[in-house]
């Protein structure tokens, strides 16, 4: 492989990661714009709906790398894995907030971030017990179609990997910037009470930012199973830690910020890990979470002064 | 909801026709006593001044119509009908709408999505269309930095949308807080003219404003509340006159909270 090569190919693979933290840093930042609250059991979402996907794609018949699909089968098999794996963490994420987060809503202090933390936990822990701790061979049914670009290898899985995340950042990007409930979102973000006040239900903004980041961490997680093929119970905590980093790098809150956050990380941990050694990357995406902190609190995207105003 | 109000309007109302009745409210913000036993009564139509001091519980006042804090005890009732039970949403669908204190704008929204914003109960449609030309024809440069993102607009054009934001609920009672409240005095004349015309247009007006010269020269009647407690109400000439209040309002100095 020529360096061309090389760089080309850790564009592919970072382009690949970069897909599935940009989706789970957007539940990060969803959350944290409506309720100010760094959900920690988002990590154990994104986990469970990996264990859910491959739950699906078992019911279907795919076991392994052993049945392999093309044409329309294909396309229903991954459609159907992606809905009903969306939908499942969606509802996960509604009943956590609904049940245990909606009681302490009116606490202030840190209670609620850390009971997401003990939420998180018990996400594991329901794996561990019902599944059991090994890596699990993640099924992809997906035909090995290569087309190579000097040394590079593009392959169908990348395709698909990012023709998913656009559709679904495109989506969440009209339905945040357009529809009346995407609005009543951000008007809650901006102002809670004032949207209170022009009639906004703050229920149903907070448990709907919560299905759609939890969908979108269960659409990562799939996204995850195919590139990695494999699922394990605690694939969350680095994935997590990652994710969060980019939303905090794009600046947390920010919707179009944690895209770009997760992108930017899924390509430093591509190229540092070929540069100088898998070891690095995780160094090179923390000390960037702390550089960033310290100098940037609010983020590439953020607004400088992280005020309410 | 309307079909509810007209049943209840063929029964005969009593003589005065009250829109909002605000009667022995008690809130607390836990151990401090906001508003201690205030009542309000507001006829259709009429503009009302609530007049008084810093942290005297003036918004505590507009917050507990909107059903953003809720009274300990007390009883408030809109058209006839406890609205207490009602969530702020049901309170805009009702007809009563919030222009906030120091604004309140999404600053990250355009003007059009702010004025969006407080039609957020209603359908789109001609009523809204309606509503819409209405605002743009009361505040022509809303209409010209409709698509400006409102954190960037100057203190006086922000004042402009919040009130069209208000009016795109199409209320019955408009709750202004401290509209003229950081405002150069040329704004402070034009908000106070807009009021003016908002309400011969048939919308009633709860206002509370520190400004007490201009407020009562506009308003039909006031209330001056003071630490919780309304120690003055009355006709807006009589309260002109009063000395406690040109002391304490139209002058600087204090009354006491037992001077009633
Ligand atoms: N959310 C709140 N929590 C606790 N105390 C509050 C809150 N809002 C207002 N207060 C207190 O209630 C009193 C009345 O406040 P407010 O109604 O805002 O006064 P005003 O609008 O007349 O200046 C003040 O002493 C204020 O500090
Ligand atoms: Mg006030």
């Amino acid at each position: 492989m020529t360096s061309g090569d090389l760089f080309l190919q850790q564009l592919i693979n970072g382009l690949n990661l970069g897909a599935m933290y940009s989706l789970l840093a957007l539940g990060f930042t969803l959350v944290y714009g409506i309720m100010e609250l760094i959900n920690f059991s988002h990590f154990n979402v994104f986990m469970v709906g990996a264990f859910i996907a491959l739950g699906v794609l078992k019911l279907m018949g795919m076991d392994g790398q052993t049945v392999i699909l093309s044409g329309l089968p294909l396309i229903g098999v991954i459609l159907v894995t992606f809905v009903v794996t969306m939908f499942a963490t969606g509802m996960i994420g509604v009943g956590i907030e609904r049940v245990l987060l909606r009681p302490l809503r009116a606490v202030t202090g840190p209670a609620a971030m850390i009971l997401t933390i003990g939420v998180s936990y018990i996400l594991f822990n329901i794996i561990l017990i019902g599944v059991g701790g090994d890596t699990r061979n993640f099924a992809n049914p997906l035909p090995s179609i290569t087309w190579a670009f000097g040394g590079a290898n593009l392959r169908l899985r990348d395709v698909l990997i990012w023709f998913i995340a656009i559709v679904l950042m495109l989506g969440l990007t009209y339905f945040v910037q357009y529809t009346k409930l995407g609005k009543g979102m951000r008007a809650t973000a901006q102002d809670p009470e004032a949207a209170r006040m022009m009639g906004v239900e703050v229920d149903s903004v907070v448990g709907l930012s919560f299905f759609i980041g939890s969908a979108l961490a269960g659409a990562s997680g799939l996204i995850f199973g195919l590139y990695y093929n494999y699922a394990k119970v605690d694939m969350g905590f680095s994935a997590g830690l990652r994710a969060f980093t980019a939303a905090v790098l794009g600046g947390i809150g920010n919707v179009p910020g944690a895209m770009l956050g997760g992108v930017l990380i899924g390509l430093i941990e591509s190229s540092s890990s070929q540069l100088i050694g898998q070891a690095w990357a995780d160094v090179i995406i923390f000390s960037i979470l702390v550089i960033v902190l310290v100098f940037r609190p609010a983020g590439l995207l953020g607004r400088q002064a992280p005020n309410k105003s | 909801m309307p079909r509810k109000r007209l049943r209840r309007g063929a029964t005969p109302m009593a003589k005065p026709d009250i829109l909002l009745d605000f009667s022995g409210i008690n809130t607390y913000y836990g151990d401090l006593h906001a508003l201690k036993n205030v009542s309000y009564t507001i006829e259709r139509g009429e503009i009302i001044a609530l007049l008084g001091g810093n942290a005297c519980g003036k918004s505590t006042t507009m917050k507990t119509i909107m059903g953003v804090v809720k009274p300990a005890t007390g009883t408030l009732t809109f058209d006839g009908e406890s609205i207490l039970g009602l969530s702020p949403a049901q309170r805009v669908m009702r007809g009563i709408a919030p222009v906030l204190e120091a604004r309140r704008l999404f600053p990250r929204m355009t003007v059009y999505e702010n004025l969006e914003m407080g039609a957020y109960t209603r359908k789109k449609g001609a009523d809204y269309d309606q509503d819409l030309e209405r605002v743009y024809s009361l505040f022509p440069r809303v209409k010209e930095r409709r698509n400006q993102i409102s954190g960037t607009l100057s203190g006086g054009e922000q004042q402009m949308v919040a009130i069209g934001r208000a009016l795109m609920a199409r209320p019955r009672l408009l709750c202004m807080d401290e509209p003229s409240m950081g405002l150069s005095p040329l704004f402070v004349e034009m908000v106070f003219d807009i009021i003016k015309e908002i309400n011969k247009q048939g919308t009633t007006i709860f206002m509370v404003e520190q400004n007490a010269s201009m407020a009562l020269s506009i308003a039909h009647r006031g209330y001056v509340l003071q630490t919780g407690v309304v120690v003055l109400e009355g006709d807006a000439r009589d309260l002109e006159a009063n000395p406690l209040i040109r002391e304490a309002y139209l002058g600087e100095m204090k009354v006491d909270a037992d001077a009633e």
